[in-house]
């Protein structure tokens, strides 16, 4: 199957805009985000606010965009985190005696018993809420299923017939591990990430929402909800805005890692 | 079997003192006296010293641990340093309320996943079961949260016919306890149900391609009757895998829709006690969630077992 | 008596023609096999028999099957329900995932006759199962009957599959590549039980296999088909000893049944893709005897009891290009087979010289040679005892 999947293109092309519109506001916003306007409170949609403003009178549409920012920085972090310390130790418990194999598995379960929200919570306790110890707490939540994924994977390669040969012929642990396992297990880490990814999203917003991730004034999806959800009577589609923003975000990278793992393991392409 | 129990208990154990050691100390690393914050700056030397004596603070770290962790199987979890409570019975309460929360979500993750899984994996080549799989892939990616609020702002501020929030236990009124629960279950298990359905309709996918789903026809059974005889029993193998995961995401997710319901659970005591730095109750509820992922995980485990005899082997 | 009649079948998808114009005709107690290279079509051939093509694959045509007052092709779900597992079953070709792998193995059997009213309830059917299970020659069928099918070896798991094929006494029976999973110690023993299982019960046999050396032993007569259409057919003597078709002799000299020593001849070029083949003659891009009017379709040419389709067919050889033994009917009802020595490695001959054969990589025509002499003076082809192990 060469055509390329629709979930791929379709993922691609969401993430691309929540890139694009988190890199826009670096350099540009109708307004200022986080500008508190007494004058402008809870203006409608309209011609010069698009989306209208929030209860302090910010422009909906600027905080939208550096929402993405703060979304995808705190995802990148993450997710990076947990690639880097990951892959490495799933890879080399794979390569590794069969003891540090059954500990690392272990040691997966029980990071695994602490969810990301939890973790982060007790971060923000002990450390005071800020976005570092949500991204912090999301990325160790989330490094098993790296470790995990890449020891599975490893694993694979590492019984291969081309492989056994490397390591028949006396080619070092680490070169093997580099030259033959990591490209070969890459489109899978991709995947993850992508996955993962939007996990990340997904628990900023969580966070943010309960007072957990990124501090005020700074904008965050999460954060509008929770301002708009005191304003539902009044104005409820202050609350659809950043909601959209997450759904949609969310579902660019599901998307995009599914099209991904079709793209990477076609046996898979017709099972979703 | 009885070996690999006794294996997987063992593992459930280790793993059991291992959290409850990183969530204590968690809680210790932290800078500050909790006798002078719980006095003020004000106080003099001897009356910290006499509070920290009261805590039980100024003994080692790991007396305070075991006396710590000791306290636990009995359901004693100490005395709040903050507000002077015994921690125990907050938990139970706030315990059961969550309870209710996670399994009336998850029961309406079943009603929904079940058949729209099983039918979009039958009906997967048709536009019914394209249209099952995009509901889903739209339903993973709201949150939990978010859900609730479209939730309130739809049938409590624009139809009013629910309230918005707010806890009634069931003992005191049952109509108003499930008027109250409808909302808050449909936002954890709508949500839950769209991943469940994808995972459901994976298996049953999966199954329906199984030779011996085809020997199942072959013998004269119907194609959904072969699928409930032959097919579900294999199908739930995985899914219980997922059940399992999902039950820990929804106790998660229960913490943050409590806030959005504005319910009294054990989301939000641990809320509370992060706000009023009562860090003996969030260490409380922090091992009692970690517990409680634990025991599903060791359930999942065991349910694997009694599903698949492949399985059962005593090896 | 035709107890299966086939006219006319066709199998496709929507843009893809796989089976054309298939007809032929069972006889009660006959058996038939049905030759060809993989994607010949031979499966679809069953499984639309069956009713149980796969998803977006249509069946046209008839088949009628002996008291069944309904044409099967394009028969509602529930009635080819009705008959399938009880007037005609079917045995697969991969046992190791033919059966559920949470089930118990008697409750499968069980089921099938459940299914049906064979049996009234579940206890008169379990024990029902025990003696179909004890019938195929599994060893204590009590204890097996409660085993899971992960306990049981690739043969034992035929038997089983067997065993449910003929629980119900069916009137046909279809085995697709039944042996051809299995270890070449226990083909034969397989084979001897669809055989015997069959004989018992005057059912007809199609026995879909590429093996030509099981055909020329197993089956009376053959269909050889090749793109989706039946190429040619006859008595398997008749067939074997003096194919007129050139894919038919181009089978035989590849399975190097007749012998010629040396290298092993193959057919040249490969099968095309499914639906892909040209029209016309459907062996034309391969032939070796292909011509202009190739194009055209041949027409059905009639021989001794069976005929073929082609423009140039084959020569008559002055040798025979292959001698096929008569062969007995085999075990009858009620007939047990020879007590076994609980020492032996394999009391039976016919297992010890299949398995001295099938190391040495021809086994197929080897095998065939094996048997004629493996029992002199019984008469019969070959019979064939359970394993060591087996009987109580």
């Amino acid at each position: 199957m060469t055509r390329t999947p629709a979930a791929l293109v379709v993922g691609g092309a969401i993430v691309g805009i929540v890139v694009a519109a988190a890199l826009l506001s670096f350099v540009w916003t109708p307004y200022d985000a986080v500008q508190v306007d007494p004058g402008t409170r809870l203006a409608p949609p309209g011609f010069a606010h698009w989306l209208g403003t929030d209860t302090f009178g910010r422009d909906v549409v600027s905080q939208l965009l550096v929402g993405a920012r703060t979304t995808l920085f705190v995802g990148v972090v993450a997710v990076g985190l947990a690639g880097v310390v990951g892959t490495p130790i799933g890879i080399l418990a794979a390569m590794g005696p069969p003891w540090l194999g059954e500990l690392v598995m272990r040691t997966n379960d029980l990071v695994l018993a602490f969810p990301a929200l939890l973790l982060a919570i007790m971060f923000g306790a002990v450390y005071g809420p800020s976005t570092l110890t949500a991204m912090v707490a999301i990325g160790i939540a989330t490094v098993p299923s790296f470790a995990r994924l890449a020891r599975g994977g490893a694993l694979q390669v590492l019984a291969t017939e081309y492989v056994l040969a490397a390591r028949s012929a006396g080619r070092p642990r680490t070169a093997i591990a580099v030259r033959h396992v990591l490209p070969n297990i890459a489109g899978l880490l991709l995947v993850q990430a992508s996955v993962s990814f939007a996990i990340a999203v997904l628990a900023e917003a969580a966070l943010s929402f309960l007072g957990f991730g990124t501090r005020p004034p700074t904008p965050s999806w999460g954060r509008m909800l929770q301002e708009a959800q005191q304003f539902l009577y009044l104005k409820p589609e202050l609350a659809l805005w950043p909601g959209l923003a997450i759904a949609i975000a969310v579902l660019g990278f599901n998307l995009l890692g599914d099209g991904l793992r079709d793209r990477f393991d076609p046996r898979l392409a017709d099972r979703r | 079997m009885v070996l690999q129990l006794v294996r997987r208990t063992a593992v459930f154990a280790v793993s059991l003192v291992v959290a409850s050691v990183v969530a204590f100390a968690f809680m210790s690393v932290l800078p500050g006296d909790p006798a002078r914050v719980a006095l003020g700056v004000n106080a003099t030397e001897e009356a910290v010293a006499a509070t920290r004596a009261a805590f039980g603070t100024d003994r080692p770290l790991v007396v305070q641990y075991l006396d710590w962790v000791g306290g636990l199987p009995v359901g004693d979890f100490g005395r709040s340093y903050v507000t002077a409570v015994d921690i125990g019975p907050q938990i139970v309460d706030r315990l059961l309320v969550t309870t209710w929360l996670v399994l009336s979500g998850m029961a309406v993750a079943l009603v929904v996943a079940v058949p729209l899984g099983v039918l979009a994996a039958m009906r997967h080549r048709s536009a019914g079961g394209t249209v099952i799989s995009a509901f889903s892939q739209v339903g993973v990616a709201v949150p939990s949260f978010l859900a609730g609020i479209l939730l309130v702002t739809v049938f409590a501020v624009r139809l009013g016919w629910l309230p918005s929030g707010g806890w009634v236990p069931p003992a005191q009124d049952p109509v108003e306890f499930l008027r109250r629960l409808v909302l808050p279950a449909l936002a954890l298990g709508l949500v839950q149900g769209a991943v469940l359905t994808r995972y459901i309709r994976s298996a049953v996918l999966d199954v329906l391609r199984e030779d011996y789903l085809r020997t199942a026809r072959s013998k004269g059974l119907t194609p959904g009757r072969a699928l409930v005889r032959h097919g579900l029993r294999n199908a739930a193998i995985p899914v219980v895998t997922v059940l399992g995961l999902q039950l820990a995401t929804l106790l998660v997710g229960a913490v943050v829709v409590e806030r959005v319901f504005v319910i009294p659970g054990l989301g939000s005591l641990l809320l509370d006690g992060v706000a009023n730095r009562d860090l003996l109750l969030v260490q409380g509820v922090v091992i009692v969630i970690v517990l409680a992922v634990l025991v599903v995980n060791f359930l999942v485990d065991v349910a694997y077992t009694v599903l698949d005899p492949r399985l059962r082997r005593a090896t | 008596m035709n107890v299966l009649t086939v006219e006319g079948l066709d199998v496709g998808t929507a843009d893809l023609q796989l089976v054309s114009d298939v007809s032929f005709t069972l006889v009660a107690g006959e058996r038939v096999g049905l030759i060809g290279e993989s994607g010949s079509g031979k499966s679809l051939t069953a499984l639309a028999m069956l009713g149980l093509l796969p998803d977006g694959v249509r069946a046209q045509g008839s088949v009628r099957l002996a008291g069944i007052d309904h044409d099967l092709v394009g028969a509602p779900e529930r009635r080819m329900a009705a008959l399938r597992g009880d007037a005609m079953t079917m045995v697969f070709q991969e046992p190791m995932s033919a059966l559920n792998p949470s089930m118990r193995v008697g409750d499968q059997v069980a089921e099938v006759m459940l299914l049906h009213g064979t049996q009234a309830d579940r206890r008169a059917a379990r024990a029902a199962a025990v003696e179909v299970l004890d019938s195929v020659h599994l060893p204590d069928p009590e204890r097996l009957a409660r085993a899971y099918p992960h306990q049981l070896s690739g043969g034992q798991r035929q038997r089983v599959m067997i065993a449910i094929a003929l629980a119900n006494g069916p009137s046909v029976l279809l085995a697709d590549e039944p042996t051809t999973a299995l270890d070449v110690t226990v083909q034969a023993q397989v084979l001897d039980l669809i055989l015997s299982g069959v004989a018992e019960r005057d059912a007809a046999l199609l026995f879909i296999t590429h093996d030509l050396a099981v055909v020329a032993t197993v089956c009376e007569r053959v269909l050889v088909m090749y793109g989706g259409r039946i190429v040619e057919s006859g008595p398997v003597k008749e067939v074997f000893t003096n194919p007129h078709h050139p894919y038919t002799q181009g089978l035989l000299a590849a399975s190097d049944m007749a012998g010629t020593g040396g290298r092993l001849r193959t057919i040249p070029g490969s099968v095309p893709a499914a639906g892909r083949f040209p029209d016309g003659c459907v062996f034309r891009t391969r032939c070796p005897n292909a011509a202009d009017d190739c194009t055209v379709a041949p027409a059905w040419t009639e021989s001794d009891g069976g005929g073929y389709a082609c423009h140039h067919p084959v020569a008559a050889p002055e040798v025979p290009v292959l001698q096929v033994r008569e062969r007995a009917v085999p075990d009858l009802p009620g007939r047990r087979p020879p007590p076994s020595s609980r020492s032996g490695t394999c009391s039976a001959p016919t297992a010890a010289g299949a398995r001295r054969c099938g190391s040495r990589g021809h086994r197929c025509t080897r095998w065939a040679a094996c048997r004629s002499t493996s029992r002199p003076g019984s008469g019969s082809g070959w019979s064939v005892s359970p394993g060591p192990a087996s009987r109580r």
